[in-house]
């Protein structure tokens, strides 16, 4: 049980933006760009950096649309299951014959598709979203199992590896440039609309949401069916980037996606969060991966890390708490 | 008579029976007893770590890091096997390991107030991390191990091997600790009604802390279990397992929201999913369907479970404006 206390005074702006998680993250994210610095020589290097950011791209683009999920009280589990299932519906469409261009719709559709079926079993049915998902979870990626087996799809046209290997601008890759366009985009969103709004209000109290007129239910299920396309987008962009479809694609992905929003300063129980400190933690996130392996840490290794910050970032500021 | 024929376990055993009889009318072999049998041997692990998880779930809480738990544990018992240290320590040093694990998760729940979800994701990824740290990602395969480690959980008793007398004892046990014992009925009220558990002067905190290392302690078992039956231990093994434990418990009747399950429902959803998966092989359906008909059978089960949930909800009020 949480309890919100309102403190009677509001503190100065300059004080609360000094205060806030963003900047913590912001120094966090200097502190280990300086020690990566000294720590490899090769890590100071625009085409080396540019390589980094593959590492968090695709789960940041997810990422967005969790951190709107977690923020209005649920959650979603089976985006990497998501990203299975649309991966290898582009790898039947392919084998079908399509082209780049429909090959990417039915990815996107993919992911919507999955996207309603969260949204009707969690909005629709009431469902608690975290069994739910945890259900869809086995079964999008199960499907994909059933359809490929042991096998993978291969030969993706060429023109379809722009989406994961191209780059827009000297080093900034398309990858990078659509993550961007979604960070402004889900901050207009839910910074700056009356849609935003209505997503805290039903984090921090669904009921009171819902007596003050806010459609509950068709506002979770818009959230469910914008992670479902988002996973379908983040499926595009890997598919590219790996020229392949395994149904062990993007494995443990869902955890990764969570621990980036929750770094970021989203509340996992819902009603605060922002867009900013998501971005943020997926650049440290990023940053982090490829430090290490510069560093020739094995994956595992990082996954350690990766778990630890998950807790450290929750237990230090309520172990503070506790301290004041 | 009506409710017992209304409860959540008749209805899912009756599930379980027209299974195997629709199995069983193409395939007679698979309800030989000595078939059946084997199903079960296979589900103990399952079994097991689904009454410690349903234990936890009870409480509000979730326990994602049992897989983990079970592959950190069976690979310290194998090392201490390869080490020479006698099978009672051995076994002796699982339990407590996995209870020490489980304490962790516990205590980080109570004493940091950290969501349980949070906290087990991020142990999950930590413990199986630790064992590629002590192992170098190497494996202990069966040569290494001596014979008396790996023929404990298959020596057979009264026709039975002893994995399935584990599981069997742990069932009994559990169903007598929740139903007849002080502590179980804090499991049930601390994930019924927090606050009025806090006023019968129950602390939810360490009641919640006390499920995570129950369902530590029954990980850790299972994870010698595991190891000495399939004779391997390395960083992977029961990788993804925490899902189908998680699943045999909303299968079974627990509800996600706490205060609502038995030993019975979640023994029975863990048996369901153990039937389904040694009945595909068996009627010629690859095994790569199983993943999907698990995910399948969860969100089923959720669905049923709270559309019973919604006929008894609140039903004192309704009751008190007839009268």
């Amino acid at each position: 049980m949480t309890i919100h206390t309102i403190p009677n005074r509001l503190q100065s702006r300059s004080r609360r933006v000094l205060q806030s998680w963003e900047t913590l993250l912001l120094a966090v994210f200097v502190t280990i760009f300086v020690i990566n610095s000294f720590a490899s020589p090769y890590f100071l290097n625009a085409w080396n950096l540019s390589d980094a950011t593959f590492n968090f791209t695709e789960k940041g683009l997810i990422a967005f649309a969790m951190a709107m999920l977690i923020i209005a009280g649920e959650i979603d589990l089976s985006v990497a299951s998501i990203i299975a299932l649309s991966s290898t519906a582009m790898g039947l469409a392919m084998t079908a014959g399509a082209g780049t261009p429909e090959i990417i719709v039915v990815g996107i559709l993919t992911g919507l598709a999955c996207g309603v079926v969260n949204g009707v079993l969690v909005a629709g049915l009431g469902l608690p979203s975290i069994v739910v998902t945890i259900g869809t979870m086995s079964l999008f990626r199960g499907l994909s199992f059933i359809i490929l087996g042991d096998q993978a799809f291969n030969g993706y046209p060429k023109d379809f590896a722009y989406f994961g290997q191209g780059y827009v601008f000297w080093v900034i890759s398309f990858e990078l440039a659509l993550f961007a366009v979604a960070a402004v985009a889900f901050y207009v969103v839910l910074h700056r609309t009356n849609f935003g709004r209505a997503v805290y209000a039903i984090g921090n109290n669904p009921t009171a949401a819902l007596f003050s007129g806010i459609r509950v239910g068709r506002i979770k299920f818009i959230l469910f069916l914008l992670t479902g396309l988002m996973s379908g987008i983040a499926a595009v962009c890997l598919t590219s980037r790996l020229g392949s479809t395994r149904p062990s694609i993007a494995t443990g992905w869902e955890l990764e996606v969570v621990t980036m929003v929750v770094l970021g300063g989203v509340n996992i129980l819902g009603g605060s969060g922002t867009i900013p400190g998501v971005v943020l933690a997926a650049f440290i996130m990023g940053l982090v991966t490829f430090g290490f392996g510069l560093l020739n840490v094995p994956g595992i290794v990082m996954s350690i890390f990766l778990g630890a910050l998950l807790i450290g970032v929750i237990a230090l500021p309520r172990l503070w708490g506790q301290k004041r | 008579m009506t409710r017992l024929m209304n409860s959540r376990e008749i209805l899912l055993a009756a599930a379980i029976l027209v299974l195997v009889a629709l199995i069983a009318y193409r395939f007679p072999a698979f309800v030989a007893p000595h078939n059946l049998a084997g199903v079960f041997n296979d589900t103990s692990p399952l079994i097991i770590l689904a009454i410690g998880q349903m234990i936890v779930i009870l409480t509000k809480c979730i326990d994602l890091s049992v897989a983990a738990n079970l592959a950190l544990t069976g690979m310290v018992a194998a090392l201490m096997n390869v080490a020479g240290v006698p099978l009672p320590l051995i076994v002796l040093a699982a339990v407590t390991l996995g209870a020490a694990l489980g304490l962790i998760n516990g205590l980080l729940v109570w004493k940091v107030g950290i969501p349980s979800i949070v906290v087990t994701l991020g142990t999950m990824t930590i413990y199986r991390g630790v064992i590629f740290l002590m192992t170098d990602g190497k494996w202990v395969n069966a040569h290494e191990m001596t014979d008396g480690f790996k023929a404990l959980p298959r020596q057979v008793i009264l026709g039975l091997p002893v994995m399935s007398w584990v599981a069997i004892a742990i069932i009994a046990a559990f169903a007598v600790l929740l139903t007849r014992s002080p502590l179980g009925r804090a499991f049930y009220a601390v994930g019924g009604n927090p606050h009025a558990a806090v006023y019968t002067g129950i602390d939810v905190g360490r009641t919640q802390c006390a499920a995570f290392v129950i369902s530590g302690a029954l990980a850790g078992l299972t994870g010698y279990l595991w190891v000495a039956r399939y004779a391997v231990a390395y960083v992977d093994i029961a990788g993804g397992f925490e899902l189908d434990v998680v699943a045999a418990c909303v299968i079974g009747g627990v509800s996600i929201a706490g205060g609502l399950g038995t030993v019975g429902g979640a023994v029975l959803g863990a048996i369901f999913l153990g039937v389904i998966k040694n009945a595909l092989p068996v009627i010629g359906v690859s095994p790569f369907w199983q993943m999907a008909i698990s995910g399948a059978a969860i969100i089923l089960a959720v669905a049923f479970n709270a559309t019973q949930g919604r006929q008894k909800g609140r039903i004192i009020l309704k009751r008190v404006e007839a009268s």
